[in-house]
Order: structure tokens, then sequence, then C-alpha cells
């Protein structure tokens, strides 16, 4: 008998050690419920990052751009409309008005981090007797990839770009069937037409991406696109990347811009996220439910086994207080021993997976995120889980008449 | 000597208010003097574990005063009945009851550690020497499922007597036990009682017992009809 624990937890340990199997079958229950926790919490947190990374390392957090044009109904002085019909307005490649002043207020803005201009539009690109069109943007690399970590999705050549130079994606190299160094002759809508030299080709893990992005100099792009001088966009990071469209809309707010947040231009990622995570929160609470009932299943019974001893340890004295307290840490005894055993299977889960699911090259699907606290907070969840659980038979436990208890 | 215990008119009745209230218990007056060793006697369903249950204060009398000590118990909250219990109060029953997850040692032990809270080296010195005492001292590590009903038996004495109360009460101890287990618990008991004057309170249908102690009252339908001093009950030891 340990000296230093105390009675109810003396009777509580004692209780559970000799009901072996039945204390063995629920911590399995228990178990392999923490354990589909962990797992499932792990996997949607290293999903949901890597999709977050991708996304917010593939585009801009902001986009400033140029105000959709609209068509304004002819009016006489009366108010009486002159054309009823009005057809929606084209809307043509047109540069930021007043962009510099523009780029200078965001770059002054503190919840803005990097403010970068580019200047984007679409185009024909040309190789031999193949043509594909694509989506040219032109930018100035310094700013630019610090925004977009195009480097970090280069698999071929590398992401520095002169005047002539040109990034294309591992798709569109694929179709043309160029390589790093080979030409490409680009044209566009309104006559621009440049012969690039493709400097490196990138992979951002999207086929249509890859098949329709390229990259050039800004002033490549402002040339191509008849746009000299000019941009169409300016590309913002800021400091919270959640609070991305509080920020748009302010800036929406005080300039004649056009102002879109990844969240807004993401919204059916973001959407997708949310039912993700309502659903494996469902999952998870139900398993959680489960392993609850499952506890207080077991402590009930072990109330009706054990009504005699109950009974006995009321004559000599023990407190409804004590007898309450035996069964609740009891409870919460199961959830912890439980939850460790479950934490070691859902980590044991985790590294197979990893270690299994592969792509067809052997790299990983995605990097697993796996945090210690979250193993932290599954043994104090389950824990309290256990405790919670016992509530009810601790209650019943503790409101036997010892005379009824005695005499069974 | 000393009254330790004095009931006046207890009566106990069950499903009060309904219409099936039953009395069992009509009025039991009784005293019993520090270091009596009385055998309360009675044919089955006479109130006699009513009544011990009362007096153990496991129960509550409907009506009637119930003083142990000099303190009326009747009018104490719970948790006063569980503490004057713990320190005035032991029990044996007649299946033993000892609580099957500890051992003999740990089951000797289990009121003081209800009552202190930790276990501590005096308490576990006091359990040996009641399990030496009893003549088990040999056992003391085994559980309680690997001990026969006169061992079991003996145990359950030793464990009565760990706080060392004033009143052991005993509820049909040897009903269950072969005659020479009987006998050896109580020669147990009554040595305890000559030794350390604690009072006993033994349910028994055991004529041949029941002479042997002090005193000897007999319950029947719920009333004492017999209470007489048994002079030679400890000479026939």
């Amino acid at each position: 008998m340990k000296r230093w624990l105390t009675f109810a937890w003396i009777a509580a340990l004692r209780f559970l050690s000799e009901g072996r199997m039945q204390t063995g079958f629920i911590l399995g229950g228990i178990a392999i419920g923490v354990g589909v926790i962990v797992f499932m919490s792990a996997m949607l947190t290293s999903v949901q990052t890597n999709f977050t990374n991708r996304v917010l390392t593939s585009q801009p957090q902001i986009s400033l751009q140029p105000p959709d044009e609209v068509a304004r109904p002819l009016r006489q002085k009366d108010e009486v409309i002159e054309a009823a019909i009005v057809q929606r307005p084209t809307q043509r490649v047109l540069s930021l008005d007043q962009w510099q002043t523009i780029l200078a207020r965001m770059r002054a803005r503190t919840d803005v981090l990097i403010a970068t201009p580019s200047v984007s539009g679409s185009a024909l690109a040309v190789r031999g007797d193949a043509s594909r069109s694509v989506g040219i943007l032109g930018m100035e690399p310094d700013d630019y990839f610090r925004i977009v970590r195009l480097p970090d999705y280069i698999v071929s050549g590398e992401a520095s770009l002169g005047t002539d130079d040109i990034l294309v994606g591992l798709d569109l190299a694929n179709d043309l069937g160029a390589t790093v160094g080979d030409k490409l002759n680009l044209a566009t809508g309104n006559g621009g037409n440049r012969i690039l030299t493709i400097r490196g080709i990138f992979d951002l893990g999207n086929k249509g991406v890859n098949e329709r992005n390229t990259y050039v100099q800004l002033r490549t792009a402002q040339s191509l696109l008849n746009l000299i001088g000019g941009v169409t966009d300016i590309a913002l990071t800021v400091t919270d990347v959640y609070a991305a469209e509080t920020v748009a809309k302010d800036i929406g707010a005080i300039l004649p811009v056009k102002a879109e947040s990844w969240i807004v231009t993401n919204a059916q990622f973001f959407t997708a996220i949310r039912a993700q995570t309502l659903s494996s929160l469902l999952i998870r609470s139900f398993v959680g439910l489960s392993v609850a009932f499952g506890i207080a299943a077991v402590l009930i019974v072990s109330v009706l086994q054990r009504s005699k001893d109950i009974g006995i340890l009321r004559a000599m004295g023990s407190s409804r207080g004590q007898i309450l307290r035996i069964f609740l840490i009891q409870g919460g005894v199961l959830g912890f021993v439980g939850s460790l055993v479950g934490c070691a299977l859902g980590a044991a889960a985790l590294l197979a997976w990893h270690r299994y699911a592969r792509q067809p090259n052997g790299a990983e699907l995605f990097p697993l995120i796996v945090q210690p606290s979250l193993f932290v907070w599954s043994a104090v969840l389950a824990t309290l889980t256990g405790v919670i659980a016992g509530i009810v038979p601790a209650l019943r436990a503790a409101r036997l008449d010892p005379v009824e208890a005695i005499r069974g | 000597m000393a009254d330790l215990l004095v009931l006046e008119g207890i009566r106990k009745s069950y499903n009060v208010g309904t219409p099936v209230e039953t009395e069992v218990l009509h009025g039991i007056d009784m005293v019993i003097k520090l270091g009596e060793f009385v055998a309360l006697m009675g044919p089955s369903g006479s109130g006699k574990s009513t009544l011990l249950n009362i007096i153990g204060l496991l129960d509550r009398p409907t009506s009637g005063s119930l003083l142990i000590g000099g303190e009326e118990t009747t009018q104490l909250s719970d948790a006063d009945l569980t503490k004057l219990r713990a320190h005035t109060i032991g029990f044996v029953f007649q299946y033993h009851h000892l609580i099957s997850a500890f051992t003999a040692r740990e089951n000797v032990l289990m009121p003081m550690l209800v009552d202190r809270g930790r276990p501590d080296s005096e308490m576990e010195m006091r359990a040996d020497e009641l399990l030496d005492w009893v003549g088990l001292a040999r056992w003391r590590d085994n559980r309680a499922m690997n001990m026969s009903g006169g061992q079991q038996q003996r145990v359950a004495v030793a464990r009565a007597l760990a706080m060392d109360p004033l009143l052991v009460l005993a509820d049909e101890p040897t009903g269950n036990l072969d005659t020479a287990s009987a006998r050896s618990v109580f020669e147990l008991m009554r040595r305890f009682n000559v030794e350390r004057s604690t009072t006993f309170l033994f349910v028994t249908h055991n004529h041949d017992l029941a002479d042997r102690c002090d005193r000897i009252v007999e319950v029947v339908d719920g009333r004492i009809t017999e209470d007489r001093v048994n002079p030679e009950g400890k000479s026939r030891r």
C-alpha cells in the first residue's frame, strides 16, 4: 500500500486492478477512441496547413486592381432613361490609375508587409507548330518572389529573370516540348510580340496553373500588353493572413481600386476547409461521447458489483464524499491511462501512414504536422471525460444505503 | 459500570405514510453497560438486524431515543453519525464481508485508513498486532478469497477491533461457520471483551454460545420478550 496515496486513490486503483478484464477492455476502447481522435486531428491540421501554405505561397494575399468598368445609363433632365437596354461593358486591360501613389500608400501601411506592382494579361505562346494560350504576369522579381515563392517551386533552371526571359509551368513546357534555354514566341491580342528565353520551369502542383501561368519582368509584360508605364495589379502581403479580408475592405473603402483578398478569391477552398473541420469535429465528438458512455457503463457495473464493499466501507465510517471520489478517480484514471495508450496508437498510425502512403515517386503526400500539444490536450480531455463519465456512477455509489448494500 | 447504550421507545417502520406501512420494532427499551457481552436472540424476522442497524447508526429509528456514551444520536447529521460510527462502533457481519480487492492486513487496516486518510507505519503495526492476536499473522498478505470461511471471519473480527471501538456489533458472525470455527471466532470476541472491556452485542441463534454471554436479550416480533443476566456466562468459557 503506497503511503503517499490517500484512501480514495488506494481503493480506486485496487478496484481497477482487481477487475482486470473489465478494466482492460474499457482501456482498449478508450485507447482506440483517443487514437482515432489523435490521428484525425493531426491529419486535418497537416492537410489544412499544407493547403493554406500552398495557396498563400502561390498567390498574393491581397490584389489591388482597377475597378470594373460599368456602363452608365443615359438620362435626360427629367430622369427619363434614353437607352432602355444597357450592354455590359467589356473589361479592357487597364492600368491602375495613379498606381505609384497607391503603391507608396500601401508601403506606408503598418498592416502591409510587402507591396509590389505587376501587369497581367493573356497571350499566345508559340513554339514551332505548337501554340498555347497563356496568362503572362510581369513583375519585379525581388519583391514579387517574396510574396509568391516561385523559386521554391522551380524544378528545372532558375528563377532569375532578365528582360528577355520567361518562367513557364511544367505542363506548358511539356505541351510545347520546351526545356530551359529554349525560345518561345509570345504574341498578344493588341499586337505585342516578343521572343523570350525559358530560364526556369516551375511546378505549382496544379495542372491548370502549370499550363497557363507564365512569369516575365514587369517591363517585358508592359511592352507585350501595350501598357507602357502602367500596372494592372498591386500585390500585397499582410501581417495577419487571416485578417486579409478586413484589410482589403479597408483599402477598397479609401482608394478607387478593387481590393480582393485571398480569402474571397479562394472562397471554395475555405468552404471546403470549414466543411472538413466541421465533419471532423462531429466525428471526434461522437467518438469522445462513445468513450464517455463506455466508461460510465463500466463504472455503473462496477458500482453494482461492489455495492457490498461500498456498504462495508460506509459502515466503517467512510463518508459519501470518499465513496464519490473513489469512482470519480476510477473514471479519471481510465481516461488518463487510456489516453496515453491512445496517443501512442495515434502516433504509431501517423508514422505508419507517413511511411506507407506516398506519391508514385516516393515523395511524401504532404508534410505531417504533429504538435506535442495535441497529445497533451488529448490526455487532458480524455481524463476530464473519464471524470465526467464517472459522475453518475459515483453519485449512485455515494447514495447507496449501507444497510441495503450490505444486505445485497 | 457506566451505561454505554440507552435505548428508549425505539420504533422502526418501513414504507411510512403508505398503505403498506409496517412497524417492525414496537418500542424497544434497553440499557447496555460498558464491557457487557450481550447475546441478542430471536427468530428470523423478529427485528434483531433492524435493531442492530439502528444501534450501529446505519439506520435511523422512526421514533425514540438512542444514546451512545451519553450522546443523543437521533438528531445528528449523516456526517456526524458517520464520524461517531467510525470511532465508536465495530461491525462483524454474518458473511464476513471482507473487501476482496485487499489482503487480510489491508482489510484490518481499512477502518484506520478511512479515518486518517493515508496509511502509516502505526496503522500497519496495529493491523499486524491484531492479525497476530487472531492467529493469522502468517496469512496477512493473503487475499480474502484465498482464505477459509473461519479465517475470513477472524480477519473480520480483527477489522472490527482496529479502531479500538467501545462497542462491537456482531450480526450472526458464527452463523455460517462450522462448530469449531464458530467456537474459535466466539472465543476471540469473548477474550477481547474480557481483556479490553469492549462491549459486544452478539446476534446468534446458537443457545450454546448465548449461554456463554453475560446477558441474553430475546426479541420476538419487534419486542423484547426476555432480558436476563447470565452470571455463569464468563465462567463457561
